[in-house]
């Protein structure tokens, strides 16, 4: 009935994941009870679950990315506390719970943190700033937000209800085939990345076709924001990777599942191919993550330098040569497989190469800063500390591109040192510093600059006290996923980068302070322009929150930095023609994302514990939502003109009001 | 053929046909500064994009067979277990099918209810007996034990023709609901919209198959 679930897979004899689990169902069994009690259901019901207005998912996936953000840093400190401990001892962590440890962080990070934060900015900003009313497809986009939840939910219950992978964050065979990896661990990693990149998948051709085909008039591809670009590269990054997951996971599902021989040790497979396969998704995916991050800094350090981007197109150019190039470097991730000296060569110069339009960036950053009026806001304090710490990591990345250093540094805690290098400056110091910059964009009101400056701080010195004893342990000879060690010389660096990890936890505290503080004084942060930064680009031209319509008038774009050049023609006097409200049609909410998310879910736990009827069960239902939806009479529904003259009349006077008198600067 | 108002009232500035006029250019919607495209052009791009992904998910499968097809464990190889006859009619079955999809478009476009039910339904069950055909393949494989568990070899081509035949299945099922779409809401834009996704995606199934007929079972039968 029940397939291999028994009462025999909850760990009740180990009480740390039991603890963890318990606490993680309360938190949500509690804030449904408060939802529920307070009123407030119908309102999360109509407003967020069912909602298809780009803005919400957005704000949706960065939240999701918070508080995955809490689980995977909770996995970071533990491993760092036991390895700190470990020395000649066994820790307080068994090795088999340690395995899951280090694998549901790397596997939660990027799946469940950074990809659901960058695609949530990008879902919040881009149609603000192509000057657009939603994404190309608004029902798609809730779905593909429900599926990434799927599958971050089901990494969890893998906490509370039998195990999760032991495999590392990429399960390589063979120890992830069923011969060295029994139970259902590698199962549940299978299934939550195949569900939730189904919804990358979405999102990416989603915006994608956002990009390509709906752009405001006037905006040619040379006058679009430099995010927009940034985003089209890592979205036809996706389109063109994640299949290449979707595939290569399938194959060891089906060695799995199956009995068939991808990846085994018999019968003809090779295991080679899935190095092959997955990295081939693996590195264009790191600049999947990296690219956004790119374009917020782009946007960020021209706004707070008050100057335009220096060298657009060049910026344009590296983009997309990094976009191209991202796909012709992935076998220096296993340059020891052996694929000989010619290969390994021709590898090695394609991924130094990828650091010259990676140059070109940093070098468009710092000029644009050169010359400028800077203000050190927390957006900007990021965009520093990413220019400084990233190039240490760029280096660190060229120094393993080369093969005969690879050979020596190759899976030691160097690599480890320099992917969190450029993961943690990048990636998340990028969306901190668009999670800051757009954050009265999405709410009307500004996050405290105090208390996100003393995030930042503990951050970035907590981040090189925690990761550079970690170069120097690579070059110590050791080696990463220790358990336990007895080399002495090894331990008090441990015990540093153990310090560091309190250090970056300050930080987070830091930051969640902040959140509550900027809510409860919201009213003191207010965000009545709709511009607060002095913005170039068009989501500065609409109210803070924007109205579920965006923009009252689609505007007409003339250059790049089209809100400045609007601001700079009031100021001398031009104004554009007063235009009667016209009204405004949007899309319906939906509850397909939700539903169908809901037998995604169903459907992935079956499969795990092989409860074949669930399965079938949950498959029928996830047609039976798309048939309903498909069957639907009205597509959207229109708000007439004089509801739009309501909500937009009070921003449009309030900016009159401002040009008239001048931007304060 | 006419040109077709869409449901804003507007005319398609992407019909092809020795009518379309010439509207390209920087100022043609969806095309540089002319804003956003219609609601038609951006479906079907998107999901020209999903194609390609699919495209891209098969070209795995495929680099995946190339890799294994050498690995046959001591089992039989291609040239043992294709047959060529039955493969030449599922060749033929998809590649009419494909006709008869095309015919369904063109009876959509002609507003004729009858046409498209007959077309589509001739479509369907050439992909069935595409399927049958194929089933019929496996099942025999299987039962002299040359199942996808017993090589490599036997693993990718069981994967990358299942994966095609499991996209022809859904494919199915997606037609059978355009069809019951068609009959319970008639040519609406947004139901046309669908029919046009549909037949892109079924002649990508067909490219798909011309590529899995050369490099699978023609390499297998010649060498």
């Amino acid at each position: 009935m029940f397939g291999k679930l028994t009462w025999a897979a909850i760990p009740l004899d180990q009480p740390l994941p039991m603890i963890t689990s318990a606490i993680v169902a309360f938190t949500i069994i509690g804030v449904f009870v408060w939802i529920v009690w307070k009123g407030h259901l119908p309102y999360i019901y109509r407003e967020w679950l069912t909602s298809v207005d780009h803005k919400r998912i957005g704000v949706m996936y960065t939240l999701l990315a918070l508080v995955m953000l809490l689980r995977g840093f909770a996995d970071a400190i533990m491993m760092r506390a036991q390895q700190a401990v470990a020395f000649h001892s066994n820790g307080y962590l068994p090795p088999e719970h340690f395995d899951q440890v280090f694998s549901a962080h790397g596997t939660i990070m990027i799946f469940f943190v950074a990809m659901p934060f960058v695609i949530g900015l990008m879902n919040l900003v881009v149609p603000l700033q192509l000057g657009i009313r939603d994404v190309a497809f608004p029902t798609l986009n809730s779905v593909g937000f429900w599926l990434t939840a799927t599958g971050a939910l089901l990494v969890n219950i893998s906490l509370g209800i039998g195990e999760f992978a032991r495999t590392g964050w990429l399960p390589y065979p063979p120890l992830s085939e069923l011969t060295y990896s029994p139970g259902v661990g590698v199962d549940y990693y299978l299934w939550a990345l195949q569900i939730s990149g189904v919804g990358t998948l979405t999102a990416g051709i989603n915006l994608v076709t956002t990009v390509l085909k709906m752009r405001a008039p006037g905006m040619t591809y040379l006058r679009m924001p430099m995010f927009c670009w940034t985003t089209l590269a890592s979205n036809l990054l996706i389109v063109a990777a994640f299949p290449v997951l979707t595939a290569t996971l399938a194959m060891l599902l089906l060695d799995r599942y199956l009995g068939f021989h991808f990846f085994t040790n018999e019968a003809g497979g090779n295991v080679m191919m899935f190095m092959n396969l997955i990295w081939a998704w693996g590195h264009p995916e790191v600049y999947i993550l990296i690219l956004p991050a790119f374009g917020i800094f782009s946007e960020v350090v021209a706004t707070y330098s008050r100057k335009p981007l220096f060298g657009y197109r060049s910026m344009v150019i590296a983009t997309m040569a990094i976009c191209v190039l991202s796909f012709m470097v992935w076998l220096h991730h296993f340059f020891t497989m052996g694929a000989g000296a010619d290969v390994n060569a021709v590898f090695g110069i394609a991924s130094m190469i990828i650091a010259v339009p990676t140059g070109v960036k940093i070098f468009n950053w710092l000029f644009t800063m050169y010359g400028g009026r800077i203000q050190f806001s927390t957006p900007m304090l990021w965009s520093l500390a990413f220019m400084a710490s990233f190039v240490i990591g760029g280096m660190t990345g060229v120094v393993l591109a080369v093969p005969p250093a690879d050979f020596i540094l190759h899976n030691s805690l160097f690599l480890v040192a320099h992917f969190h290098n450029v993961i943690i400056t990048g990636v998340l110091f990028g969306a901190f510093a668009g999670y800051t910059y757009w954050f009265p964009k999405a709410f009307g009101f500004r996050l405290h600059e105090g208390l996100g400056k003393a995030a930042f701080w503990c951050w970035v010195v907590g981040f090189y006290v925690a990761f550079m004893p970690l170069y120097v342990l690579g070059f110590l000879g050791m080696t990463r996923r220790m358990q336990h060690y007895d080399v002495a010389e090894w331990h008090p660096w441990l015990i540093v980068a153990a310090v560091g990890t309190v250090i970056i936890l300050a930080g987070i505290v830091f930051q969640a302070i902040q959140l509550i503080y900027s809510i409860r004084h919201r009213d003191e942060l207010r965000d009545t322009t709709g511009d607060p930064w002095d913005g170039r680009t068009l989501e500065w031209a609409t109210a803070s929150p924007p109205p579920v319509f965006n923009f009252a008038f689609t505007p007409h774009v003339d250059s790049v930095d089209a809100f400045w050049e609007m601001k700079k023609q009031a100021r001398e006097g031009v104004h554009p023609e007063e235009r009667p409200y016209e009204a405004i049609e949007m899309p319906h909410n939906s509850p397909t994302g939700f539903v169908c998310a809901f037998f995604a879910t169903v459907m992935g736990f079956a499969l795990i514990w092989h409860i074949w009827w669930m399965v079938v069960a949950g498959a029928i239902g996830a047609y039976a939502t798309f048939v309903v939806f498909a069957w639907r009479d009205h597509d959207g529904y229109w708000i007439p003109a004089e509801e739009v003259e309501r909500i937009d009349r009070p921003h449009r006077e309030q900016t009159a009001q401002l040009e008239t008198v001048g931007q304060p600067s | 053929m006419t040109s077709v108002p869409f449901s804003s009232g507007e005319v398609d500035p992407y019909r092809h046909g020795p009518r379309a006029e010439p509207y390209r250019g920087p100022d043609a919607p969806g095309h540089g500064g002319g804003g956003a495209a219609p609601k038609r052009v951006v479906v079907a791009y998107g999901f020209w994009i999903f194609l390609l992904s699919d495209i891209v998910l098969f070209s795995c499968l495929f680099a995946s067979y190339a890799v294994l097809v050498n690995a046959t464990a001591d089992g039989p190889s291609g040239h043992d277990i294709f047959s060529r006859g039955s493969v030449a009619i599922e060749t033929a079955c998809l590649l009419a099918s494909s006709f008869t999809c095309g015919t369904a478009s063109l009876a959509m476009e002609a507003r004729s209810k009858l046409w498209f039910y007959v077309a589509m339904a001739v479509t369907c069950l050439l992909g069935l007996g595409f399927l049958f055909l194929e089933a019929n393949e496996f099942i025999g494989l299987v039962s002299q034990d040359y199942g996808p568990g017993r090589s490599a070899f036997l693993t990718a081509f069981f994967s990358l023709v299942g994966c095609h035949g499991l996209h022809v299945s859904v494919g199915i099922l997606w037609l059978l609901t355009m069809m019951a779409q068609v009959f319970a809401k008639g040519f609406r834009p947004d139901i046309e919209r669908r029919v046009f996704c549909f037949a892109l995606f079924w002649h990508t199934l067909d490219i798909i198959w011309v590529a899995i007929f050369s490099l699978v079972y023609l390499m297998g039968v010649v060498s």
